[in-house]
Parts: C-alpha cells; sequence; structure tokens
C-alpha cells in the first residue's frame, strides 16, 4: 500500500499552510509574537475654506500605503457634507460635496498610520512627460544656460537633478537662477527644468511627522524617475539630498495638487499630530481589511465573533495535545476530547477555581450517581438525572460562592454540563468494574490532559499566533496527520513492557 | 537516576521485536481487519450463530433478552439452571459478564461466593439491554449462555474463574497463545490487568512458557500455590485448529480468540475480539514484530491444518519456568 499521497498531503498542507503564514507575517508586518509594540501616528488634517454660499466640491488627497508607513484606520468628520473615495494611479483623494454651504467650513480627516519599517510603496509606473510649455523671453536663455550647466556636471538623472537643484537653491546659485526664481516657485521651476531636459520629475507634498505638532502645513519635494531603477527617487528642493528620511510621511504622491476647492475660497490645510506605542496585536487589528482571498482574516468580522474565532481556532491546538498525549505518551482519559472542553471551560473560570470546581461537581455527582444505581434505572434516564444533578450542584455552588462573596464561583457555570454528566457516568461505571485505582488513572490522565491543554490555549503566544495566522491551522492539520501515521512506541510503554526486557540480562 | 530503572529505550523492545499500541492499530488491525466485518465479532450473539453454521464448539445458548419487557422473564429462563453466564452481546473488555455457577432457594451465587437476588439479576439484564456495558452505548442484547465444566487438569490453576486460552491467529495462523488464570485479585475474572495471571503457551506443545501476574514474572498461581510449569493444556491441537478456522469463519486477519476447554466437549469458542490486547507479549516474554513478519511473507491459501503445523513448527519454544520445590510452608 502506497503511503505516497498521504505523505503528498501532507507536504502540500504544510507548504501552503507555511506560505499562508510567511505572506501574513511579510506582507501585513504581523508579528510573531504578541508582545511587540507598533509605533502608531495619529494625523488629524483639517480643511478650513470660505464657501461662496452655493455648491461646493472639495477635493483632497490622502495617504496611501508607502515606504515607511501603513495607513491602519481612517475617519472624516464634516457634518452635512456628502463623502466619497477615490483612488486612481495618482493616489488617494477624498470628494467632499455639499449643495449649500456659506461662511468659514471646517472639514477633519485623521488617519492611523502604522510605523512598518518594511513596507514598500505599491508598484510604481513612470508618468509621461508633461508636454513642455515655451519659455518666455529672456528665461529662455536663462533655462537652458542653467540645464547646460548642470548637464555638464552631472552623469545621470540622480546627479543632475542633485545639481539642478544646488544651482536654483544652494550655494552655486547663479544670476540666471535668481532670474528663473523672480518668477517661479522654486520646486515649481526645478520640475520644469527637469522636464525640459526629459527627465521624468514632478513635486509632492510630505508631512514631517514630529510628536504633540499642532497647525503643521506640508512641504514640498521632489520626486525623480529613475531609468534605472524604475522607481521614484525623493530629494530634498532646498538641500539636493536624495532619500526620504523616516518621519517622512508622503501625503501626497502623483504631482497632483494636494487640495482644490470648487465653490470656495481661502482654502487651506493645516495638520496635528501625536503618536503612540501599542501593542501589535491591537496595531493588527486596525488593519483596514482589503478582502482580497490572500488577505483572508478573522478580522474582517464584527468584533462580537472574533472573539468567539478566537476561541475556536483555540480548539485545534487542544486537539493536537491531546493527540499528542495519547499517541506519543499513551496518557488515558475517560472520553477523548473531554480534557479539551474542559480546558475551554477553564479559559472563563481560570485553572485553580476551574479544577477546584470541577473536582467538587463530579465528587458530589459521583456520590449522588452511586445511589442512583441502586433504583435500577435504564441508561437515559439516569444520564439524564445526573445532568439535572449536575445542574443543581453547579446551581447551589453558585450560591454559595456568590453569599460568601466569592465571585470566581459564578463562572462554574461555564463547565460543560452534559460533558460533566457523562464523565460522572462512565466514572461511576469505571469505579464500579475496575475500582477506584483505574478512575484515579483515567480521572488524573483526564485532569492532566486538561491542564495542559488549558496551559497551551491560554498561552498569549500561542493565542496570538492562532488568531492571526490562519495558515497555522493548515500546519497543525498536517502535523496531526503525521501523529495519526505513528506506528512507534508509546512513552508508556517504555514502562509496560520494560519486564520483558529484564530477564534478558537477568536470567 | 532510580526513577528511571522501570523504563527501558524503544531500541531494546524493538530488538524484542515488541509491538506498541499505535502499530497494532495501524499496521495489523487497521490494515487487515476490515471494519465492515467488526460487527461479527463485536456482537458476541453473531458470533455465536456464526461459529454454530461453521460447525465451531461454543458453549450452548440457554436464551436472549432482547426487550425491558422480556426482563421479567429471565426468571423463567434460569429455572433448570445450575450455573449460567449473562453476558451483553456487545460488551467490551470484559465488561458486564455475570457468572453464576450456583443456584439454590437462597439465591443466585457468584463464584466468590457472593448472593445475588433475582432482582439483582434484572436488573444487571436491564443495565445490558439499555447499552450500558456496551460499545458507544447503544442499546443492547443480553445473552445467557451454559456455565462451562470446565476441564479438571486446569482446576488447580484457576481460582473461581474459568480459565480460558487467548490465541491470536494473523492471517489465519495461530502465531501465539496464552492461558490466563483468574485469582482471588481478579474477581474471578480473566482480564490481566485486574490481576489475573497471564501464562504463555508454547505453540507447539500446549506448554507452559512462563507466567506473569501485574506485569511481572510468577512461577506459581498466587492463590492455589499450584507450580505453572506443570501446566499442559489438553488437546493442544485440536484447540488450535478450532482457533485457526476463526479466519474463514470471520475473513479478519488479526484476530484474538479466546477458547475454554470444556469437560465433556472440549475447546469450546468463546468469543472473537477485533482488537486483541498486547499482554500476551509480556506473558510470552517475546514480541510478536518476528511472527507476525514470518506470517506475512507466507502466501495465502493454505489450509487450517497447513497453517497450524507451520505455526508449530516454527513458533516452538522452550519453557522457562523449571519444576520448583513444593514450598516449605505449603
Amino acid at each position: 500500500m502506497s503511503r505516497l499521497p498521504f505523505y503528498l498531503i501532507v507536504g502540500f498542507l504544510l507548504v501552503i499552510g507555511i506560505a499562508m503564514t510567511a505572506h501574513r507575517h511579510l506582507q501585513f508586518e504581523i508579528p510573531w509574537l504578541p508582545g511587540e509594540q507598533r509605533q502608531v501616528w495619529e494625523v488629524e488634517a483639517m480643511v478650513t475654506y470660505n464657501a461662496d454660499d452655493g455648491p461646493v466640491a472639495v477635493d483632497f488627497a490622502l495617504p496611501s500605503h508607502q515606504q515607511g508607513f501603513r495607513v491602519l484606520t481612517e475617519n472624516t468628520a464634516s457634518s452635512g457634507y456628502g463623502l466619497a473615495y477615490q483612488a486612481d494611479e495618482y493616489g488617494r483623494r477624498a470628494n467632499w460635496t455639499i449643495r449649500d454651504a456659506s461662511g468659514e467650513q471646517q472639514l477633519y480627516y485623521s488617519a492611523q498610520l502604522l510605523v512598518a519599517p518594511e513596507s514598500q510603496a505599491g508598484k510604481q509606473t513612470p508618468p509621461e512627460l508633461a508636454a513642455t510649455t515655451p519659455w518666455e523671453r529672456p528665461y529662455d536663455t536663462a533655462a537652458n544656460q542653467v540645464i547646460e550647466r548642470a548637464w555638464s556636471r552631472s552623469a545621470n538623472n540622480a546627479t543632475f537633478a542633485r545639481e539642478l537643484i544646488l544651482d536654483i537653491n544652494g550655494e552655486q546659485q547663479g544670476e540666471n537662477a535668481r532670474l528663473l526664481l523672480t518668477q517661479f516657485d522654486s520646486t515649481e521651476l526645478i520640475v520644469r527644468l527637469l522636464q525640459q531636459a526629459d527627465v521624468k520629475a514632478r513635486a509632492v507634498s510630505g508631512l514631517v511627522l514630529k510628536d504633540g505638532r499642532r497647525r503643521q502645513t506640508l512641504s514640498s519635494w521632489l520626486q525623480v524617475f529613475s531609468q534605472d531603477e524604475k522607481q521614484w527617487w525623493l530629494f530634498n528642493p532646498a538641500t539636493g539630498e536624495r532619500g526620504k528620511q523616516d518621519n517622512l510621511l508622503l501625503w501626497e504622491a502623483g504631482g497632483q495638487a494636494v487640495l482644490e476647492v470648487e465653490g470656495g475660497s481661502d482654502s487651506r490645510v493645516t495638520f496635528s499630530m501625536l503618536t503612540h506605542s501599542q501593542p501589535a496585536a491591537a496595531a493588527v487589528r486596525n488593519h483596514l481589511s482589503d478582502d482580497t482571498l490572500l488577505n483572508f482574516s478573522i478580522h474582517s468580522l464584527p468584533l462580537e465573533e472574533q472573539a468567539l474565532f478566537q476561541t475556536i481556532l483555540l480548539i485545534p491546538i487542544g486537539a493536537l495535545v491531546v493527540v499528542f498525549l495519547r499517541v506519543l505518551v499513551g496518557v488515558k482519559t475517560s472520553g477523548t476530547f473531554m480534557p479539551v472542553l474542559i480546558a475551554l471551560a477553564f479559559i472563563q473560570t481560570t485553572l485553580i477555581t476551574g479544577l477546584l470546581g470541577f473536582l467538587m461537581v463530579v465528587a458530589v455527582g459521583l456520590v449522588i450517581r452511586n445511589y442512583l444505581s441502586y433504583l435500577n434505572l435504564l441508561l437515559v434516564a439516569r444520564v439524564s438525572a445526573v445532568i439535572i444533578t449536575v445542574i443543581a450542584i453547579i446551581s447551589i455552588f453558585s450560591v454559595i460562592a456568590y453569599r460568601m462573596g466569592l465571585n470566581a464561583g459564578l463562572t462554574i457555570t461555564f463547565f460543560p454540563m452534559i460533558i460533566l454528566s457523562w464523565t460522572i457516568e462512565r466514572m461511576s461505571i469505571l469505579w464500579e468494574e475496575e475500582g477506584p485505582k483505574e478512575v484515579l488513572i483515567q480521572g488524573g490522565g483526564s485532569l492532566m490532559t486538561a491542564v495542559i491543554v488549558y496551559l497551551a490555549m491560554n498561552n498569549p503566544v500561542v493565542r496570538h499566533i492562532t488568531f492571526n495566522f490562519l495558515g497555522v491551522q493548515l500546519i497543525l492539520m498536517a502535523l496531526i496527520l503525521l501523529l495519526g501515521n505513528y506506528t512507534g512506541y508509546r512513552l508508556l510503554e517504555l514502562r509496560r513492557f520494560k519486564p520483558i526486557t529484564d530477564d534478558e540480562s537477568g536470567v | 537516576m532510580s526513577w528511571l530503572k522501570n523504563w527501558t529505550w524503544p531500541s531494546r523492545l524493538r530488538d524484542r521485536g515488541i509491538i506498541g499500541m499505535n502499530r497494532r492499530n495501524i499496521r495489523y488491525i487497521g490494515q487487515y481487519n476490515d471494519r465492515r466485518l467488526y460487527p461479527l465479532v463485536d456482537d458476541k450473539l453473531q458470533t455465536k450463530l456464526l461459529a454454530q453454521t461453521h460447525g465451531v464448539t461454543t458453549p450452548a445458548l440457554i436464551g436472549t433478552v432482547t426487550t425491558q419487557f422480556g426482563v421479567k422473564h429471565i426468571g423463567s429462563m434460569l429455572e433448570d439452571c445450575q450455573g449460567f453466564v449473562v453476558k451483553p452481546a456487545k460488551g467490551s473488555g470484559g465488561k458486564g459478564i455475570l457468572v453464576i455457577d450456583k443456584v439454590s432457594a437462597d439465591g443466585f451465587f457468584k463464584p466468590s461466593g457472593a448472593r445475588l437476588t433475582l432482582t439483582d439479576i434484572e436488573r444487571h439484564v436491564s443495565n445490558i439491554l439499555s447499552g450500558l456495558y456496551s460499545l458507544g452505548g447503544s442499546p443492547d442484547v443480553a445473552v445467557v449462555e451454559t456455565l462451562i465444566n470446565f476441564e479438571d487438569s486446569l482446576m488447580a490453576y484457576t481460582y473461581e474463574g474459568v480459565p480460558d486460552i487467548r490465541v491470536i491467529v494473523f492471517k489465519g495462523y495461530p502465531v501465539m497463545a496464552m492461558m490466563r488464570l483468574s485469582t482471588a485479585a481478579s474477581d474471578g475474572k480473566a482480564n490481566l490487568h485486574q490481576g489475573a495471571v497471564g501464562v504463555g503457551i508454547d505453540m507447539a506443545s500446549g506448554h507452559a512458557l512462563r507466567g506473569v501476574q501485574f506485569d511481572r514474572p510468577c512461577h506459581r498461581h498466587p492463590d492455589t500455590q499450584h507450580d505453572l510449569a506443570s501446566l499442559v493444556v489438553p488437546q493442544w491441537d485440536t484447540l488450535l485448529n478450532l482457533a485457526a478456522s476463526c479466519y474463514e469463519m470471520t475473513g479478519l486477519g488479526y484476530l484474538g480468540t479466546d477458547m475454554v476447554l470444556d469437560r465433556e466437549d472440549g475447546p469450546m469458542l468463546l468469543e472473537l475480539n477485533a482488537r486483541p490486547g498486547l499482554a500476551i507479549q509480556m506473558t510470552n516474554g517475546e514480541g510478536l514484530r518476528r511472527r507476525l513478519d514470518m506470517v506475512e511473507h507466507q502466501p495465502d491459501g493454505a489450509s487450517p491444518e497447513e497453517r497450524v503445523a507451520f505455526s508449530q513448527h516454527h513458533f516452538a519454544r522452550q519453557s522457562e519456568l523449571v519444576e520448583q520445590p513444593e514450598p516449605a510452608d505449603a
């Protein structure tokens, strides 16, 4: 009988599981450990303008995922306005519209941005070269001379841009540059000169993030497209330095206007910001859910269902522990997966309260069940009677605990009552047939398994990983399949069969 | 490292050919026992009827109780019996088997001397019907059989209960055998984990090889003090042939057959087990692995007689037991 299909399935599950897990980690920055702190920036933009008593359309650029930052959540406050988000190749924009507005208007937009050093901007496409507008005299000569001067001192697009910036804004500023600057804004001028030299360039707007700052404005930055590396280089238009500072957030990165107001005047935008650290898990939860298949995530569900899934996704861990303990160790339990259910109850009750509650309910239940066996009842009726007994015991314990001021006692109601009843029934039969020793072995085995399962399921790392990486479920599946194929000895068999190996040396 | 002295290494077990639970479940039970054949052995009533059609001797059936209504008639069913056994048709591990070896006006007596009333027996039967002892708690049928008048020569080796002989039959070849002797500790039951003595039996001759109680070697029956070395199973060849023919009867490749020896009728099939335990390795002081490997290499289609001859030839062993002098205080 070939085992090849079996190993293929296991291998397939492992590969898919690991790939999904790695994808979640790399693509969404979800850390392996729950304790990691992530820095999050809260940035609020306030758009103000004076409305002209009529319909108004406000078009405002929004930040996107980019190098160093990832947008977690965004909110707007703009009562009475219609709002639509748009996204195109130049970036995302918000459109506020209103039929009738007058006087000073304020619109708010706030975003949570996760500091993510590994984050990269999306695919970068080179823009079409803008049609060059002809210079008026005498600026055309000045422009040509500036370009030629910088061109001769440079080797490629990057150095050309640097030289040009230094010629316009830096120490090498000549009279040609001064002449041009009388007519044009410096960043705008540099872009125009670069484009005239067939270098694709654009001016973008960035926000320098500093904790606790208010009334900040955007600054201009220069982007030059590198033909070799097929990506945009960022230049500081004042110094000619290349590269992006870590605290620079590109608010508008498409070379478009940041704010356009139709039907209003005197528009401006100011920013306030603050930073705080938060556990990575919380940062993960705030991820915007892009509902692609690969990003299939529990986090797109409402919070209440998420909490439910957090428990459900732990059950395979419990199953793995049970399989491990039974197949590799050989622990005897009463009811195969009863320990998992008891462990789930322990999660609600906490361990000590849970253990005490479990032992009390089972002990009292066994005494009462012992009496029921004298009544000569049919099985179903007897188990039903035990169920009612268990409910009565739990109620009485809860009331007593409450009267004594022990609120922890109330959590005893989390125990699965049907399972407890069957446990009592089985233990009772075991006691009658095999004696109390076997009850202790199986009961102890079950309880020990339940505690180990509880410790595994209640571990913050395990909870974090099972909840955030669904691929882990496939890995667990593969592991359980592999364990199901194990034909070696169980740990306890090394003790059981020990006497056989003795007489070899003894006789 | 004193706590390690009760443990051994996997390699040493492997050297002795010991089979673990996992290997038994996957390699033998999973591979050779077709799931749909299980009901034949899990239901003792079916096994009994099947055995009758195949001419395999089993203890005589007194009657069955299939409904709670029928429980009331158990008294009349048992009227003329001197000894009987009540067992659940789908019980496992000897659970729910009630042995009554004496019936008098005072009531029913277990081999231990404990007295039961008719009401106790009715309660027991009712429990059986409601599925208390059956696998998965499903409703069951109570089977009442005659008590076996077991062979006198074996009387000395047992306390209260009937000594039964377990033969593992693999692909029709008897591969290993042991006798289970009930003791005071096991309450007359022949379950090794409850304290019965297991005695490995030589496949060739039916002689005792070695005795084990609670997994530790023993040379005498703990209650009767009888020396185990002198134990020989009578009609051994007949018994092996009976065991081997269970393969044709059920079609199960890895089978545990439980036999008893009756004074008049000789070897009888008591029940079959599709998941026989591994304790037989302890009582024989040898693992099953080599014998099973050997049988796996045999071609199919041999007759039961040929298979028995093969096993008797290849699995013959020398007894470890030496004749013990009578203890001075006995």
